[in-house]
């Protein structure tokens, strides 16, 4: 054994010492390794399944797919709205590798305008990360194959198919079945509302106007769903699960795309609109309201410049058949009869005196009749009876009705005729107008009534005015005998194979004291078409089916006492309004017409005539059917 | 002498303590299996970090090759070479991602923070070894000076997780020699105390974030909690048995950041779960256990505290990763041991195991 003389240090000493505070080290390791274990423990064993979820959440990300919009076709099955596939230059923003060169490149190659890239930049800047946005849309297929080409050039870009929605009937049906377009703010807050945000998740148009609008549930249909696998850039690796959308319903109209034509070709040039009614159901077999304009604009985002030109003061962003307010004028002529024989005011055989014009007693204004010589012979006195009185549209016999009658009686009349209401027609396009009244004066103007204010309402002027929807819907009525079918443009709903009847609810019948009091009223409008004397007769003459029906000409300003109407010396705007209302065949009525033009004057020189153009298509192409040759 | 009945063996002539070896091949091993899953499957990836697996490898080997004796003549030189080094660093050194860590010194950059990672406990050791243990008040004042100069000037790059290394290497020695536990507890008590005055003056903002968000990392789950919410999920949903190697999601799918360099481990737990995380603990317990076996059977007490401190701070390194990425640590940013993806750490931590090896077979030369 080494023995040192006086060793300086402790060997075995400081050996121990170190071997302890080793020691002392190894169980602190221990301790904290332990710390360390159970920390994991509790992650991935007590935890587990709040970790697995959130690990799950991470990658797993579930996609809404868009359904398909349901497609629109009139009464025969032709197609009026469809999906068509466009081609769109989208790209997704995190994808892009200089934004700015890619811009200006595909600016040259694609003849991008700059409208189209700030509205892409503004896209891009404001809408959820990852969500592809369109630079281009409706590419030609040479543009198409010119991007291919060169897609390598432009890493982040790529052409996507989508369905976007077509009208191939263009302006000829805007204001009934209206259109499609991208989902604004207004629209996505009142989704957010109904709680409809996530059956939109994948839907880029909504409908904005008309049909596409009041049956945009039905049209829409309901989202379906991709679970598919992302990494932490938002790509898709995999597709996980796959929920079909389910598509959204067909709608069959009750419109008549050719009858829709012939009125469009009738309107040419002038401003004003037809209806057609189905006198069956109330279904509509036209509505065409001149100006129009190509709803297709609208689907892809119209520009400011073609939108500027639709704020022309033509209005043809107006369905002047529903919107449009116009004094009824003689249309309602009929119905003031009726409501006189009701009344007991008159009677089938009961005259007035007709000097040309109305006075109230005492009273030294004279309303005038159009005729300034009145509508009597020295054969019968001067005097006028109902047949008279509709036939040659005699005002100074309404204006003695209304007199006698009082605003309150013809008021409450007018409105089971559906006046001063919506028809309730399936477009939210629709005003109520006026029908005026003791109260709605008082409203309006906080003035009583004067009994003079209620003599022009006889001849359907004055404060009174109509929708032209309104106005078929009356003659509906009044051809039915008082059967109500309200006006509706929708008549069946399809999903497959599953058919669905809607609209086709009858609304309470008018009953007047005697049957007897609505064959003279339809009489007198036949006879309005008929007789020699009838202000539609000439324009009628030689047609091959039986029509009845009644002209007006709207006043669109009063006409000083003592001065005469000189079209010539008036402006445009406040020339007379040309209508006419009818029906056909007489025995058992088919189709309702109603027809406004506005500013041409003259409705048995303009509306008449117009009418007929109209119904002639209708039992031409009737007689074509029937002999087997659509 | 139970020294004298011990046979030579090969291992023992090639200077190399083989349960250490192997322990430290079945880490790397691991190693190439975890990089390859978490950078992204590429064989590029492995045979670089391979190179550099050899390269280390070969410095240990060397490393293991010089006796302690040889070692301690340049002790003051080199520690001096590396102060001078850190200062450089400071005035000329090049800045990567906001912090000044490397030297541009013509042919590559070195890191003198790494370097001084074996110098501080290397010097410090040969220091209190000199002299009687346990150190008197002097010598423990001197040696806690080599300890906290250069710690201060890593702390100035600022590198947080390399100055909390290097610290705790030279108070590894100072514990292992034997200090006072009322030194200690005082010591202790004014750590505490002065901890305010480090937060308010003595940290970057970019490292207090890295606190605050440690407590709370659910208040800033896409900002800088989201590192740590992302490794939760990632340890957490690998569950038992883990999701298996390479169907990892959160690793696979990218949202585990920085998955094969510092965030490692959690790519292994998610894959391998818990069973995997249990056999890596036990393997770097092994190291920790053999280090300190070879540091307490050491001939001398230089040897003894540098083998003792040298494992330890190996401890320190698996313990602040592991505790950061699953939450129970500051993102301090140091590297899982010997698994991450990287040379630098590899490097140092095999070189300081290649003198934990000479310290394990030179000492019977000594004796005689």
């Amino acid at each position: 054994m080494f023995k040192g003389p006086t060793t300086i240090r402790d060997h075995s000493f400081e050996a121990n010492l170190f071997a302890r505070r080793a020691f002392i080290a190894f169980i602190f390791v221990l301790a904290l390794v332990a710390i360390l274990f159970i920390n994991i423990y509790q992650l991935q064993v007590t935890s587990h399944d709040n970790y697995q979820t959130r690990s799950n959440d991470n990658r797993i990300k579930l996609v809404p797919v868009a359904p398909n919009r349901g497609i629109i076709y009139d009464r025969k099955g032709v197609i009026l709205a469809e999906n068509k596939p466009v081609y769109n230059l989208e790209a997704i923003s995190e994808n892009i590798k200089n934004l700015d060169n890619s811009l200006k490149e595909l600016t040259k190659l694609l003849n991008i305008s700059e409208q189209q890239q700030t509205n892409f930049l503004n896209d891009i800047k404001h809408n959820r990360r990852f969500k592809s946005q369109i630079l281009k849309s409706r590419l030609s297929e040479k543009e198409v194959a010119l991007f291919s080409v060169n897609q390598h050039k432009f890493p982040g870009f790529k052409i996507e198919a989508r369905l976007a929605r077509y009208y191939p009937y263009g302006d000829t049906l805007t204001h009934a079945l209206g259109y499609v377009a991208k989902i604004g703010k207004k629209e996505l807050l009142k989704l957010n509302s109904e709680n409809k945000t996530k059956n939109y998740g994948a839907s880029r148009d909504i409908g904005k106007l008309g049909i596409e609008k009041f049956y945009e549930d039905t049209l829409h249909g309901t989202v379906g769903s991709q679970k598919i696998e992302v990494n932490n850039r938002g790509r898709v690796l995999r597709t996980l699960n796959f929920t079909p959308p389910i598509p959204g319903q067909d709608l069959v109209l009750t419109l008549d795309i050719g009858l829709q034509q012939a009125a469009q070709e009738v309107l040419k040039g002038m401003r004003g609109a037809i209806t057609v009614l189905d006198a069956k159901d109330g279904g509509v077999l036209a509505m065409y309201s001149n100006p129009s304009y190509d709803p297709n604009l609208f689907v892809h985002g119209i520009n400011s410049k073609n939108y500027k030109k639709l704020l022309n003061p033509d209005k043809p962003l107006i369905n002047r058949a529903t919107q449009g307010r116009y004094a009824p004028a003689s249309t309602v002529k009929p119905l003031f009869a009726l409501l006189g024989l009701n009344e007991g005011a008159i009677t089938e055989t009961s005259k007035i005196y007709d000097p040309g014009f109305f006075q109230i007693p005492n009273v030294k204004h004279k309303w005038r009749d159009w005729k300034p010589w009145g509508h009597g012979t020295k054969a019968d006195g001067y005097k006028v009876d109902v047949y008279k009185a509709i036939e040659q549209s005699c005002d100074t016999y309404f204006y003695d009705i209304a007199y006698r009658l009082g605003i309150t009686k013809i008021s409450d009349f007018m409105a089971k005729f559906g006046f001063g209401e919506k028809s309730g027609i399936d477009i939210f396009e629709e005003t109520t107008a006026i029908l005026p009244s003791v109260e709605w004066k008082k409203q309006r103007f906080k003035e009583g009534w004067y009994a003079g204010d209620t003599i022009s309402v006889g001849v359907g002027q004055g404060y009174w005015s109509a929708t032209q929807i309104q106005i078929a819907n009356a003659i509906n009525i009044l051809a039915n005998k008082g059967v109500h079918n309200p006006p509706h443009l929708v008549s069946v709903t399809k999903q497959g194979s599953t058919v669905n009847l809607i609209n086709n609810d009858e609304k309470e019948p008018i009953i007047l004291k005697n049957l007897h009091y609505w064959d003279i009223v339809l009489n007198a409008m036949h006879n309005t078409v008929k007789k020699t004397s009838g202000t539609a007769h000439e324009a009628f003459k030689g047609v091959n089916y039986d029509p009845a029906g009644k002209t007006g000409t709207a006043q669109v300003v009063k006409i000083a006492q003592g001065e005469k109407y000189d079209e010539k010396k008036l402006k445009e705007k406040h020339r007379d309004n040309a209508m006419y209302v009818g029906f056909a065949p007489f025995n058992d009525p088919e189709i309702i017409i109603a027809i406004t033009v506005e500013n041409t004057g003259g409705g048995s020189s303009v509306g008449a005539p117009m009418a007929r153009k109209v119904m002639d298509y209708y039992f031409a192409n009737k007689t074509k059917e029937l002999a087997g040759t659509p | 002498m139970t020294s004298l009945k011990h046979r030579a063996t090969i291992w023992d002539k090639l200077h190399i303590d083989l349960p250490l070896l192997l322990a430290l091949l079945v880490l790397l091993g691991a190693s190439l299996l975890i990089v390859y899953s978490a950078g992204g499957q590429e064989m590029a990836i492995i045979y670089r970090q391979l190179k550099r697996m050899g390269v280390a490898l070969i410095i240990m080997f060397i490393l293991a090759q010089i006796p302690l004796a040889t070692l301690q003549r340049f002790v003051i030189p080199l520690y001096c070479i590396g102060l001078i080094l850190l200062v450089a660093v400071l005035i000329a050194g090049v800045t990567i991602n906001g912090s000044q860590r490397w030297l541009n010194i013509g042919i590559t950059r070195i890191q003198p923070s790494e370097i001084m990672k074996l110098m501080v406990p290397v010097m410090v050791a040969w220091y209190i070894g000199k002299y009687h243990l346990p150190p008197k008040m002097k010598h423990l004042f001197i040696g806690f000076i080599l300890v906290i100069l250069p710690t201060i000037l890593i702390q100035r790059q600022p590198d947080l997780g390399t100055s909390v290394l290097v610290a705790s290497s030279g108070i590894f020695v100072l514990f292992l020699a034997g200090v006072s536990w009322r030194l200690i507890g005082s010591l202790a008590a004014i750590g505490t105390i002065s901890a305010w005055p480090l937060w308010t003056y003595g940290m970057h903002a970019y490292q207090k974030q890295r606190v605050l968000t440690l407590f709370n990392p659910e208040t800033d789950p896409l900002g800088a909690g989201y590192h740590i919410i992302q490794s939760k999920i990632a340890i957490g949903s690998g569950g038992l048995e883990g999701k298996g190697w390479l169907h990892g999601t959160q690793s696979q799918l990218e949202f585990l950041p920085e998955r094969h360099t510092d965030f490692i481990f959690s790519v292994l737990s998610e894959e391998f779960g818990l069973i995997g995380v249990t056999l890596l603990l036990a393997a770097y317990l092994f190291i920790i256990a053999r280090g300190l076996f070879i540091a307490v059977n050491a001939q001398d007490a230089f040897g003894k505290l540098l083998a003792g401190s040298l494992t330890l701070t190996f401890f320190v390194y698996l313990f602040v990763n592991i505790g950061m990425v699953s939450g129970l640590l500051p993102v301090v940013g140091v590297p899982l041991p010997l698994i991450s993806y990287g040379g630098t750490s590899m490097v140092t931590l095999l070189a300081g195991f290649g003198m934990i090896m000479s310290i394990a077979t030179h000492k019977r030369i000594l004796v005689h």
